[in-house]
């Protein structure tokens, strides 16, 4: 191979293999990314059954039951909207009725119930989700007890 | 007093950063031999004056001082003492004082075993680590003040939180910062070699040890913070893709790329241009992850606390050494000479194409870090990026590396011999595919990419060991003869021996957990038994205990394989007092490289518990190939090539005779 050559060789890898990162990238941006969502949104954003989106919220007070054993439902609310919730598992330390929390899953076709996959009420007594807590400060509700946000 | 004197030091070291930042620079330029010299006295002195005000945070921790703000906010007087010690960086002013410390550290170790560079290059060099640290010591003072005081001095301390009362904070953040803040020595040299306009081979060959040291505490740091995570979290995961995560990984790709090009600019002076880039961002990274944790606009266990004025500082420091460094580099860079065309099949052709997946992987993982930040701040949309995101493109990028691993030791310099090369490797393939087809079929089937997957990384063992017998001759000479030439072969061999086969061994872990973990919840009742992994869990009931500052309830657990009773686990909740705050201490029991962990949910009725139990095959494997990498980096530091003090130094004769040491 020429010197020529040899430098198209080396390039044109290198540009081919970039492309395809590219094209890699936008497709897992259009595939593997959940969109965030308070109660009150959903009813203006139309989220097929399916497609999975984060909701986050305040666990309503009074809202948490428990079904047999592992699985638990409970509603997540922004005041202004109410989503109610199932979940199986553990729930971490910090899921307290009317505290923060962010669950990530999917609507089941023919149902208003989400169904959570993971729930998060993260590492710190004082921690609300910043994304809840900025929605809910949008929408004026009072955050109430220490600063909520850390 | 001494808070006060703490105080002081570092105000001390702020001013000597100013001298080392500015007058070993001019002395540079007008050659002037004791401005130059004055680098390394003073790097020294640096170095003393933040390690004193170190040692007197640490001195007010330890005696609980509460009239130390931030003692205050971050202990507690029941607090067991190695957990006072590590919490001093357990928090954002103490953190960065580390973070500092570490940065004047390495600054001293240039100073004391630098004597063999360059005066010029030495003083340059210096003079802008001095500049990093001028940057840390202002932001320390003006935002981040850990000496500030309390008046009047509360009673007793907020605790520290409990997930950081664990002897991962002793460990991880120590040596993930010699990691992140040791790449700033390569970014030193690279902006020195910009300043003065020269560059050539015997550059790489300083800058590689301070790469290869930095790696390798990173390497420790990434794999210990993983597994403090796993056991502490109670998540069962032991990789998340957080976005802080990320900020450590990104720092550690693109240093495993410079490590790997500074080796091609050392032996074939070619890459120049890009190894300097190459060495300016993975600082820029390592800053860009300062960045991300310590200004608060990620929320996580790492960002302590948020103050917006913080957060823009550390921009500020972030955009003046980045803008700065790549504005000097597109300024500067045309006078570097550039290095030699090659043949693309050759091993300075495959360090090319290891250098092109791991700068991509990067740029993906950096991509899809801040891009929910940057949709944000564009649409005010909210999204996550997750595993599912990372896992489609780092992983599919990284599969030809993987595969191309062994390739790169066994081809030669300059014109390499690919079918050669493939026929080598043959073996290699073969015992992967066996073991994989064995491992799976033990494991009653799965996924087949599983098979795969366990193969590819049995083949990059394999792939290793075939290189260093190759090079030894094994088969082909006598058996003591192998030996000698084996044990003969530079240490460096060894090293990146080591290195590769940690890759494969940390490769199969992630598989074999990936594809054949299993999880069960269930709620148990005293008396109940659950199947996992060929283990038998027999829950035998809740015990309530406390510790120094926390009650806990803990459940009892007696694990049988066949009717024989192996082990028993204790799961626990706890509760931590002066924070009212839960946490979960997972049970764990190893068998072999696996391990059965158990975590505690919540009581429903009475004695019964809800509990999550994983089987977790291999899991092990995946930091003790950490360890493998790790013993690769320090047994290629300690190769002579590459030590910073002897470059040149005639070889001592080979043989000592018996005795005459006596």
């Amino acid at each position: 191979m020429t010197r020529k050559q040899k430098r198209l060789a080396i390039i044109g890898g290198g540009v081919g293999f970039l492309t395809m990162a590219i094209l890699l990238v936008m497709f897992a941006f259009s595939q593997a990314i959940a969109y965030f969502y308070v109660p009150s949104d959903l009813a203006k954003a139309d989220v097929p059954p399916g497609t999975r989106i984060r909701l986050g919220g305040l666990v309503e007070a009074g809202s948490v039951k428990r079904g047999d054993g592992k699985t638990v439902t409970f509603t997540v609310t922004d005041t202004l909207g109410q989503v109610p919730v199932t979940y199986t598992g553990i729930l971490p330390d910090l899921f307290r009725e009317g505290q923060g929390v962010v669950t990530e899953g999917t609507f089941v076709a023919g149902s208003s119930v989400f169904v959570a996959d993971s729930v998060l009420a993260k590492h710190d007594e004082t921690y609300m989700p910043k994304d809840v807590a900025d929605r809910l400060k949008a929408q004026g509700v009072e955050l109430s007890g220490k600063e909520t946000v850390r | 007093m001494i808070i006060e004197l703490g105080h002081y030091a570092l105000v001390l070291a702020l001013a000597t950063a100013f001298v080392q930042a500015a007058l070993p620079i001019l002395g540079a330029r007008l050659n002037d031999r004791a401005l130059m010299e004055l680098a390394s006295s003073a790097a020294v002195a640096c170095f003393l004056l933040v390690a004193f005000a170190f040692a007197v945070l640490t001195f007010a921790y330890v005696t609980s001082d509460f009239s130390v703000r931030n003692v205050w906010e971050n202990s507690h007087s029941l607090k067991p003492l190695i957990y006072k010690i590590s919490g001093v960086w357990g928090n954002h002013e103490g953190s960065m004082l580390l973070w500092l410390l570490i940065l004047v550290f390495f600054s001293a170790l240039v100073a004391t075993f630098g004597r063999n560079l360059p005066e010029t290059l030495k003083a340059n060099v210096l003079a802008v680590q001095a500049w990093i640290a001028v940057a840390f010591t202002l932001f320390i003072l003006l935002t981040s003040n850990p000496f500030a005081r309390l008046i009047p001095a509360p009673g007793e301390g907020k605790d520290l939180n409990p997930i950081l009362q664990d002897v991962g904070l002793a460990i991880h953040p120590p040596l993930l910062y010699l990691g992140y803040v040791g790449f700033s020595v390569c970014f030193s040299f690279a902006i020195a070699a910009l300043i003065e306009g020269r560059i050539d081979a015997a550059w790489a060959r300083w800058v590689r040890p301070w790469t290869l040291a930095a790696w390798t505490f990173l390497t420790a740091g990434i794999s210990m913070g993983s597994y403090w995570a796993y056991y502490e979290l109670g998540w069962g995961g032991w990789w998340f893709w957080d976005p802080v995560e990320n900020a450590s990984f990104m720092p550690w790709l693109a240093g495993t790329a410079l490590l790997h090009s500074a080796l091609v600019m050392e032996k074939r002076e070619a890459l120049k241009i890009w190894t300097v880039l190459l060495a300016i961002m993975t600082f820029s990274l390592s800053l860009l992850g300062t960045f991300l944790v310590r200004s608060g606009v990620l929320t996580s266990v790492h960002a302590f606390a948020t103050d917006p004025t913080r957060g823009i500082f550390i921009l500020a420091i972030l955009v003046f050494f980045i803008g700065g460094a790549f504005s000097l580099f597109a300024f500067r860079a045309s006078r570097l000479k550039a290095g030699g065309i090659f043949a693309p099949i050759s091993r300075e052709g495959a360090l090319v194409f290891n250098n092109l997946i791991l700068t991509t992987a990067t740029a993906t993982v950096l991509t899809g870090t801040l891009y929910p930040l940057v949709l944000e701040a564009l649409t005010g949309d909210k999204i996550s990026v997750g595993p599912p995101f990372f896992n489609m493109t780092f992983g599919l990028l990284m599969l030809p590396l993987l595969f191309a691993v062994p390739f790169g030791p066994l081809l030669a310099w300059k014109r390499g011999d690919l079918m050669g090369v493939a026929q080598r490797l043959f073996a290699a393939v073969a015992v992967g595919l066996v073991v994989g087809s064995g491992y799976y079929y033990a494991m009653n089937g799965g996924p087949i990419l599983a098979l795969f997957g366990i193969a590819l990384g049995v083949y990059m063992i394999g792939g290793s060991l075939t290189d260093l017998a190759l090079r030894s001759g094994l088969g082909k000479v006598a058996g003591n003869v192998a030996w000698r030439r084996f044990s003969g072969l530079p240490r460096s061999a060894f090293g990146t021996a080591l290195a590769h086969i940690g890759l494969g061994v940390t490769l199969i872990g992630i598989v074999a957990v990936t594809a054949f973990e299993t999880e069960t919840v269930v709620e148990m009742k005293p008396g109940m038994t659950v199947d996992a992994g060929g283990y038998t869990l027999r829950f035998d009931g809740m015990r309530n205990g406390s510790g120094p500052n926390y009650s806990e309830e803990s459940g009892h657990f007696t694990i049988s394989s066949g009717g024989v009773v192996v082990t028993d686990i204790w799961s626990s909740k706890r509760l931590y007092q002066a924070r009212r705050m839960p946490t979960t201490e997972a049970g764990i029991r190893t068998f072999g490289l696996s391990q059965l962990y158990v975590s505690l949910g919540d009581q429903i009725s009475e004695g019964g518990i809800v509990v999550r139990i994983w089987w977790k095959p291999m899991i092990l494997c995946i930091w003790g190939g950490t360890l493998f990498m790790m013993a690769g980096g320090f047994v290629s530091l300690s190769d002579r090539r590459l030590r910073v003090g002897a470059p040149t130094r005639a070889k001592r004769p080979k043989t000592i005779p018996v005795g005459a040491a006596e």
